[in-house]
């Protein structure tokens, strides 16, 4: 899944590590999350929007709006 | 990997098994040595204790997969006892189904516990390959 969280790391100019420490994950996580190699449960992905202060649609791509 | 509380308990009790395991072996080894005939209560404690320390480590993962609260480290290894289970299970019955029929000489049973720890390293190399270096 698509996602704009590196993005929005780099607008804070947080590392990988600081975002997993303020999510209570690893960091491996963000990055595997960030290469959309791992989609996230639904309560981590409400824990990365509400943490960006976003909805959860402006931090993930919905799959099926790509095309 | 991570190196959250789960990981480190579960690394904890994985060298404790692991080491009394090498030392329960040593000795039901050694006392079946001196004992080759044994059928006494110690026998059958100096049989089962090296197979209850590999039940341990058994028990250590699934207790790991419960209490990791990364869902990511978690799925990973799900993932690797997934792969370790198929080889095993599927090893076993390959190689029952030959020696029924006398075309494969015996083996103990508690080698395709060996070809399940096996299993887990595979599916660590299967999550490296399909997820990235970081996996």
């Amino acid at each position: 899944m698509n996602n704009r969280l590196r993005a929005l790391r780099a607008e804070r100019m947080w590392s990988q590590q600081h975002l997993a420490d303020q999510l209570d994950v690893s960091r491996q996580s963000v990055n595997a999350i960030e290469t959309g190699r791992y989609d996230p449960s639904l309560p981590l992905a409400f824990r990365i929007a509400e943490l960006f202060d976003l909805a959860i649609e402006d931090v993930f791509v919905s799959p099926s709006l790509v095309a | 990997m991570t190196s959250s509380r789960a990981r480190r308990r579960y690394s904890m009790a994985v060298l404790g098994c692991s080491a009394g395991y090498a030392g329960a072996l040593f000795g039901a080894t050694s006392y079946f040595k001196n004992h080759p005939d044994g059928r006494s209560l110690v026998a059958y404690i100096a049989a089962i204790v090296p197979a209850l320390l590999i039940i341990g480590i058994f028990v250590a993962i699934g207790r790991y997969l419960v209490e990791e609260r990364d869902e990511f480290v978690r799925m990973l290894m799900i993932r690797q006892t997934l792969v370790a289970s198929g080889l095993a299970l599927s090893l076993a019955t390959l190689w029952g189904f030959l020696e029924s029929f006398r075309l494969a000489p015996h083996v103990d049973a508690y080698w395709f516990a060996i070809v399940w720890f096996g299993g887990l390293g595979l599916g660590a190399c299967i999550n490296r390959f399909t997820l990235g270096r970081e996996a």
